[in-house]
């Protein structure tokens, strides 16, 4: 009979609010560990804690700025990153992440994305995307399969989803990667390169939703969309941005790494010789 | 603040250039804005004036990320602002709910143009003051002011940031085009005769500290800024005292309360009124912004002419006097109400006093001229209302 | 005393310069009260251009010129326009080169952008006329006028403005010897 281990304590016990346990989160729900790859990498990263500061916007992911035991603002809908922004740039000592979902930053707050990606404003934005407006109960959003079933597309999703990845490369951002909640090494070592990164990283996990999503569209169990990101994911970073396109439904490849990784300078406010 | 950024002295300056140094003598280091007609100015003088003082001017995608990004530069500490005119103003309302109910201080500037929709961009209004104040969604305490000139345009600049920092609120600064546009001799005092009210700010452990937590009797808790080692939780959501999130409608009940009480409670910081001519008046004439010069020239005429009218002048719109309203009530006939829209705030000193209230209306487009409202005094005297007591 | 100036042209002759250097002359160096305006409405698309100045010895509450007590005309079109709006007893100054007056209208006239031409830029044609209302009116001070202009103009048009002025102001003061 397997013991159970018993600990006194867990390695991100100082970084989670224990009081506001248990989360929200269904059964099999990804974002838990994205929060999780986002803890880790603020300890690796040396950076004081108390200048890590996380926004966010509405939606599931949006609670971790509720979770996570450091200066945090759960702002209104599609605003996280503007709201971050006005972080930054009045206090550039802090080390600012906007943590939300796809439906939050890519439609309600898409011109904030990608604005503040033109800017190259040194911020990271960590976006869980799981296809869905998942908090409310499974709607189709900006990043919804075409053809896909939502509580908002019964007869199959009309629109054709965004490519995040492409998007954010073509508005200026100076990292952009993508992986999935099985990816968790890379998604630790990619949000710890973006914290010294300066200009504005973008890093698109995607996550399960088997109650929002996966429960229309095949994908019943969080278990089974992790097993097609097992199956699908495919480490090819050359590959041209426009062919990163997604569609679970398909089978077709997965394209995870890092897309985007270039020097253009981060956005600096106009300083002027100050007179005395 | 340093103060050789202040620029102490006597200019020929339109209302949105003082607004703007009115906000640099006042500490503010942040501007977020999107540039819209009438108060492009602002953001124009800001453009140019923050880079030499060590401040930060970002031109924002739209008014919704302007509003937002200025909530994100205040909870780091920055006295921040905004300007903007109706279309904008409407696209703010959603961070306005926000920043009352993340209580944090900014500073919204409306230079208010012909409305509603794209209405009259180049031209004065005055129909956006019920907006400011129920524009959010939601029960909230408001504080709105309304300058009629641009000295009391820097004057008021200064006055909401206090306000705002004070009672953790975001301040409307009401202003028109007529005001915004109009240059008039605007003297900037010396930097220590600038009034400056800072933020309550927390003392004691940090671990112990509670962001929401009210214990002073003006129901304001003191506010932390992100990095400061607080391991702060802010949320447009109802929270307790912790900012933790609680869906209760008793906790909701306990916040929202505080959120209007805390500006019904303090009125001597916020309520700002003049009057002239008050002596023996039967009748009151009330203005705001920039119409209040025209009544006031109107109520000098009619007093020239013999008629007992007297003038009170709304520097606050929000909150309302109404207390003083109701005492002018207890000695005059009759109030004259006027406003560049079709009758917003005569709704309010109706509510308060029983005598009838003439309205003197304008859409907008145009300054309220004089003449109207003289006639209008003259009416009021003429129907024997004024004799019968 | 009130008074109520307007200066009207199209744009570019710097008719809103020329109100703003006589509205600081009297705010700040005159200590009158003094409330400039421009017209920001449909009227000022299509080139035509106006400033306004009101100047009294009180504080001033309504800001806006209703019936003008001076017209500085530096074009047809604001000839035209503002020359109902102005009382009957107002002085009118006209660029005498660029605005034909009603036959029945006796204004002051001024060759303006020609004398400006003579000094190298007609574009300073504005501050000539400011110096030639400066001389014919007794509520201007010349040194406030000079004083508004040095405070006001980039340092290296700081001279063309100066002469300018004072070929506006010497225009009017030989008119007076030889009328």
């Amino acid at each position: 009979m397997v013991q159970p281990l018993l600990v006194e304590e867990h390695p991100l016990d100082g970084l989670i609010r224990a009081d506001r346990m248990p989360h929200i989160w269904c059964p099999g729900c990804g974002i838990g560990i994205v929060m999780r790859c986002y803890a880790q990498a603020i300890i690796n990263s040396g950076i004081d804690i108390e200048k890590h500061v996380v926004v966010s916007g509405i939606g599931c992911s949006g609670r971790v700025a509720g979770y996570m035991n450091i200066d945090s603002y759960h702002t209104t809908h599609g605003r996280g990153i503007p709201f971050a922004v006005g972080l930054k740039l009045a206090n550039p000592e802090l080390c600012v992440t906007v943590f939300s979902g796809d439906g939050d930053l890519a439609a309600i707050g898409g011109n904030h994305l990608i604005h503040a990606a033109r800017r190259n404003i040194d911020i990271t934005v960590i976006c869980a995307n799981n296809f869905n407006y998942g908090m409310t109960g499974g709607q189709m959003g900006p990043t919804t399969p075409y053809g896909a079933l939502s509580t908002t597309s019964v007869y199959g999703c009309p629109e054709h989803p965004f490519n995040l990845v492409n998007l954010l490369a073509a508005a200026g951002a100076n990292f952009v990667s993508r992986w999935t909640t099985i990816h968790v090494r890379q998604v630790i070592d990619d949000v710890l390169y973006a914290f010294n990164k300066p200009g504005f990283s973008f890093i698109e996990v995607l996550a399960p939703c088997p109650i929002g999503f996966g429960k229309s569209n095949d994908l019943e169990q969080g278990v089974d969309e992790t097993l097609l990101y097992r199956e699908r994911c495919v480490h090819e970073p050359d590959t041209a941005l426009d062919k990163l396109g997604i569609d679970l439904r398909e089978d077709q490849p997965i394209y995870v790494g890092r897309f985007v990784d270039r020097e253009a300078p981060a956005y600096q406010p106009i300083r002027l010789e100050v007179e005395k | 603040m340093t103060s050789s950024h202040i620029l102490t002295g006597r200019y020929f300056m339109n209302g949105d250039h003082a607004c703007a140094e009115g906000a640099i003598a006042a500490g503010c280091r942040f501007f977020g804005g999107y540039p819209i007609t009438p108060s492009t100015e602002i953001a124009e003088h800001l453009s140019s004036r923050m880079p030499q003082i060590g401040g930060v001017y970002i031109q924002m995608e739209d008014e919704m990320g302007s509003m937002a990004t200025v909530l994100g530069a205040s909870a780091a500490g920055a006295r921040a602002m905004t300007a903007t005119s109706g279309p904008g103003f409407s696209l703010m309302m959603e961070n306005i709910g926000l920043a009352a109910m993340m209580e944090i201080p900014c500073l919204v500037v409306n230079v208010q143009r012909g409305s509603p929709s794209t209405g009259l961009p180049t031209l004065p209004g005055q129909a956006d003051v019920m907006q400011a104040r129920w524009g959010s969604h939601g029960d909230y305490g408001v504080v709105a002011y309304a300058p009629w000139s641009p000295q009391e345009f820097f004057d008021l600049t200064v006055h909401s940031f206090n306000v705002a920092d004070r009672y953790r609120i975001p301040v409307l600064l009401l202003a028109d085009e007529v005001v915004g546009h109009m240059v008039e001799r605007v003297e900037i005092p010396e930097a220590d005769k600038i009034p400056h009210w800072g933020r309550k700010r927390p003392i004691g452990s940090k671990k112990e500290f509670k962001p929401f937590e009210a214990i002073d009797d003006d129901l304001v808790p003191p506010l932390a800024h992100a990095g400061e080692g607080y391991r702060l939780h802010f949320t447009g959501l109802t929270h307790d005292e912790r900012g933790y999130p609680d869906m209760s409608a008793d906790t909701h009940q306990v916040l929202v309360s505080r959120l209007v009480e805390k500006i019904n409670r303090n009125p001597k910081d916020l309520i700002r009124t003049e009057t002239f001519h008050l002596e023996g008046a039967r009748i009151v004439v009330i203005a705001f912004g920039s119409t209040a010069r025209s009544a006031r020239r109107a109520v000098r005429v009619a007093r020239e002419r013999g008629l007992p009218v007297g003038f009170l002048r709304l520097i606050s719109i929000w909150p309302f006097p109404e207390q003083l309203i109701r005492e002018l009530a207890q000695d005059v006939d009759a109030f004259v109400m006027a406003e560049m829209n079709l009758g917003q705030m005569i709704r309010e000193v109706e509510r308060h006093v029983e005598q009838p209230v003439l309205g003197v209306n304008h859409a907008g487009g145009a300054m309220l001229a004089p003449e109207p409202i003289l006639e209008a005094i003259e009416k009021v005297a003429n129907n024997g209302s004024t004799s019968s007591r | 005393m009130r008074q109520e100036i307007r200066i009207s042209g199209f744009g570019g002759q710097g008719v809103i310069l020329a109100g703003f250097l006589l509205g600081k002359a009297f705010s700040l160096y005159q200590d009158l009260e003094t409330v400039m305006t421009q017209a920001y409405g449909p009227e000022a698309r299509g080139g035509a251009s106006s400033s306004s100045i009101v100047v009294a010895d009180y504080p001033i509450a309504y800001p806006f010129v209703q019936k003008a007590d001076v017209l500085i005309a530096l074009s047809q079109e604001g000839y035209t326009r503002y020359r109902g709006e102005t009382k009957p007893e107002a002085t009118i100054i006209i660029d005498e080169g660029l605005v034909t007056p009603k036959p029945e209208d006796q204004p002051l006239r001024i060759p303006a952008t020609k004398l400006a031409e003579g000094l190298g830029r007609r574009i300073v044609a504005n501050v000539v006329i400011l110096g030639y209302f400066c001389a014919i009116s007794d509520i201007v001070s010349r040194e406030a006028v000079e004083e508004a202009i040095r405070t006001s103009v980039k340092p290296k048009t700081l001279s063309l403005n100066l002469e300018a002025f004072e070929a506006g102001f010497a225009y009017a003061k030989i008119e007076e010897r030889n009328s």
